[in-house]
This record gives structure tokens, sequence and C-alpha cells, in this order.
């Protein structure tokens, strides 16, 4: 029997649901299993880093790298897979572009140390102990990998051949992608996304959308949306339009608006920066005919007080791909 | 020791602002060359991933220059730029970059004067800040 090709599933800086969004290939897992050697995977096999080391070089067909760069483990395992891998694929919001962990690019590494290790109340550290690198106790010298002060996608440390959005990519298009595989389907131009569309969430989503303005936001939990219709015209902060194709317009389906976890659509490079042009053509602040300069400021200010947190709401899954990266 | 001489890019609406400044110069009036214009042909086509571009490749400050309220040729571009553009201040701020760097105003076509002044301003607003130091275009 000729050798399978191998297959690997990395986490890095990552929760672990992208393990799950594999998983939930269901009984298609099987048809994974016999087309691939499944050789690394932290979350499910016991294969250790040593093994991988010990492979050839590019001796894996296909890694599937999640999570994104935070510390020097993360990137160190990124280089060895990049070596070890024929194709690189970054797999979810966070290898492609930072998503949560990378709302942290807004504070510096100091103040999480010192707020985690240092200031929280429920701390009990009388000797204010924060993580070293390199900590030297009787029985020898302990390292830990050093923590990043900015929080980096994939492509920002290592070459990457395709790029899978999603937070979680979803099964259907992971299936996609992994039969393109099996029957060596020719893939898009290297450097491309796979597993979504060109055009924006709005596209899958079936409600009603009517005219478009939005003269005050809510928070999810201030009101109960209409089921039917298009949940930013009920003043619900809706990512969608700032959003690539790909799940289906899942959350929407659920009356919850759109977080914008596919990150920005097709030849969009910011997401946020997206979001505000979109968001500029639909605010509402009144009959503007006569308004003064100051009054235009001040409406459109009022309507903005509704919105409290506009990096962490436009950038929630790509703050580290945006053009700004970080806060100074 | 020189003197910091900021870089700062002006989107210009074709009917109103990028009048004015051509008034300006049919005027011979002076304004300082540190300004860049970029002709656009309204406010309201000004993308702030351009603003935020503008920053990446080097700008210290940005300005959208605008027709005056109700000016608008296409009716209500400005308006809407005015909108993005409070949107965008919010967000430059989370980043840490001062929303002196990102100025928004209108200037009519018969404004040169005006046009001079704004530009004059911003670049001695932003010569008093000093070069844009965001870590993101420094490493």
């Amino acid at each position: 029997m000729p050798e399978k090709p191998k297959l690997s599933v990395y986490w890095a800086s990552s929760c672990g649901g992208c393990e799950i969004a594999v998983v939930n290939l269901h009984e298609k897992l099987l048809e994974v299993d016999r087309n691939f050697d499944f050789v690394f995977c932290p979350c499910l096999l016991d294969t250790k880093v040593a093994d991988v080391e010990a492979m050839a070089d590019g001796s894996i067909a296909v890694t599937f790298f999640n999570g994104a760069i935070r510390t020097a483990e993360n990137e160190e395992m990124a280089r060895l897979l990049r070596r070890k891998s024929r194709l690189l694929i970054a797999f979810g919001a966070c290898s492609v572009a930072g998503s949560i962990p990378a709302l942290s690019n807004l504070h510096s590494r100091e103040s999480h140390l010192r707020t985690n290790f240092l200031d929280s109340p429920a701390l009990d550290n009388p000797d204010g102990v924060v993580p070293q690198t390199r900590t030297l106790v009787p029985e020898g010298a302990l390292e830990l990998p050093a923590f990043f002060d900015t929080v980096k996608t994939l492509a920002q440390v290592v070459d990457v051949d395709y790029f899978v959005p999603g937070c979680p990519p979803e099964p259907h298009q992971i299936w996609n992608i992994v039969a393109a595989v099996i029957e060596g389907k020719p893939l898009p131009a290297q450097g491309g996304r796979l597993g979504a569309g060109p055009s924006s969430v709005c596209v899958e989503c079936s409600r009603k959308k009517e005219d478009k303005t939005v003269g005050r936001f809510y928070r999810t939990w201030e009101l109960i949306p209409d089921a039917s219709r298009c949940l930013l015209e009920q003043g619900l902060l809706c990512m969608g339009m700032a959003t690539s194709q790909g799940c289906g317009a899942l959350c929407p389906a659920v009356n919850m608006p759109c977080t914008g976890c596919y990150g920005p659509p097709e030849g969009v490079r910011d997401q946020g920066a997206k979001m505000i042009s979109a968001l500029g053509s639909v605010l509402d602040i009144g009959p503007y005919k006569g308004m003064t300069e100051a009054e235009l400021v001040a409406k459109t200010d009022a309507v903005l007080d509704s919105l409290p947190d506009l990096a962490g709401g436009f950038y929630r899954y790509s703050m580290a791909g945006s053009a700004l990266r970080r806060s100074r | 020791m020189t003197r910091f001489e900021p870089k700062i890019v002006g989107f210009l609406c074709n009917w109103c602002s990028y009048a004015g400044a051509d008034k300006a110069g049919a005027a011979q009036t002076p304004y300082p060359a540190n300004f860049k214009p970029i002709r656009v042909m309204c406010s309201g086509r000004v993308d702030p991933q351009f603003v935020l571009q503008a920053y990446e490749k080097g700008a210290d400050g940005v300005m959208i220059l605008a027709c005056h309220p109700g000016d608008c040729h296409y009716k209500e571009g400005n308006y809407r730029a005015t909108q993005r553009h409070r949107m965008l201040l919010r967000l430059l701020e989370q980043f840490g970059i001062e929303s002196e760097r990102c100025r928004f105003d209108y200037v009519s076509a018969g404004e040169g004067e005006k046009f001079v002044k704004v530009v004059t301003e911003m670049v001695e607003t932003v010569r008093f800040l000093g070069p844009l130091q965001h870590t993101r275009f420094s490493n």
C-alpha cells in the first residue's frame, strides 16, 4: 500500500475551537483518515514536538495552523511546521488576522503582566512574582517562552500558502478544502483564501433589508430584535456588511448580529476602516438640512455614544492583520 | 538641529476644496510645501482605509477638505464624510493616534484664503506634535 500523505493540525495562541471544527466533520473524519496519515495534533494525538523535528523537511503534505503568534513558543512552532510542511495553511481567524488574542494589542505587555500578576484584586502575590523567561532554582534553570508585546498573525512570522478565515471555519468549508486536496483539484493562486466567498455576509443573510438607517445603537441585551428584518436597521451593530461571506450567515439566522469572524471581504484590507465607511453611509442624525457644522458634529457624536468600543467591535477578529495592528 | 517638517496628505473634493486650493494658487498666496493634495471627486469618496494607508506610507497628518454643509455636488457626500471622520477619530484615539493628526474641514471654491489658513494651522499643529511614531510604522 502506498504511503498516505501526512496531515497535521497545530494550535498556537488559540482556544481549541478550530480543532472542534475539524472534529465536526463527523463521519467525514473517517474519509480524512482514509486519505491522510494524521501525524500531529496536540489536541487529539499523542505525537510530540520531537517526533515532528525528526521528520524530514517538507514531509508533511498539509498543516492546518490555528492560533495567533503570542509567545516565542508559538513562533518557534510556526517556523518548525513551515519547514516540515509543503502546504502551510493559516486556519481560523486567530492565525489569519489575530482574532480575540490580538485585542490585547490595545495594551502593552507590561500592562498585561501588571494586571494579571500584580494588580488584580483576586491575587495573592506578596512577593510580586512576575513570569520570567529564565528563573534559577536550586534544581536548575526553569525556562518559559517569551511573551510578546504584540500579537502577530501567522503570515507576519512565516510564509503562508493559504488562508482559511472563520472563528472557527465552518466544517462544510473545511471539508471542501480537504476534498479538493484529496481529489487533486487545482487550488487558487498561492496566498489566496480558501473556504470563503468574495462578497459579504449580507448576501448570505435572508433577513429583509429595507431603508438602511441607524439613529441609535443598542447592545444585544437591550432589545429582542424582530426575527425577519435586517439587524442593523433595528440598531444592532451587525458587522455583516464589512465581513466576508463563507459562514452562511449563521448568527443573524438566530437573531444575533454578526461579529465579523470571517474577516474583511475580498479586496478589503482593513475591516474596521471599511465598517466606518459603511456605517458612515447609514447613520441617521435627523434632517441635516440647515444644520450648522457644530450641530452635525454634536448629533453624530450623540449617535456614536451608543457604540462603546469601536476598536473592539470593528476589529474583534482582525486587529493583528489590520493597518495599525496595535495601539501606539 | 533641523526643524521637523511634517508630511501632510490632504484629500480635497473636486468641486469645492480643490477649486479653493486652485484659487489660492491663482492669487499666488503661498502655503506650506508640507501639504500634498490628492483630488477626489467627493469627500464622501474618502474611504477611511485611505487615511490609514497615508499614515502607513509616512504621513504625519491627514486632512479631509469638503464642501460646506448644503453645498455638496452630490447632495450629501460631505455629511457622510463628517460622520466617517467622527468615527475614525474615536478609533484613532483607541490606537493611540492624536485626533489633531486627522483634520476635517470645509473649504469652498471661493475660500482660497481659508484653504491656506487651515493647511498652515495643520502643518504647525503637527510640527508641534512631532513625527507620527506609531510602533506599527517604526518596526
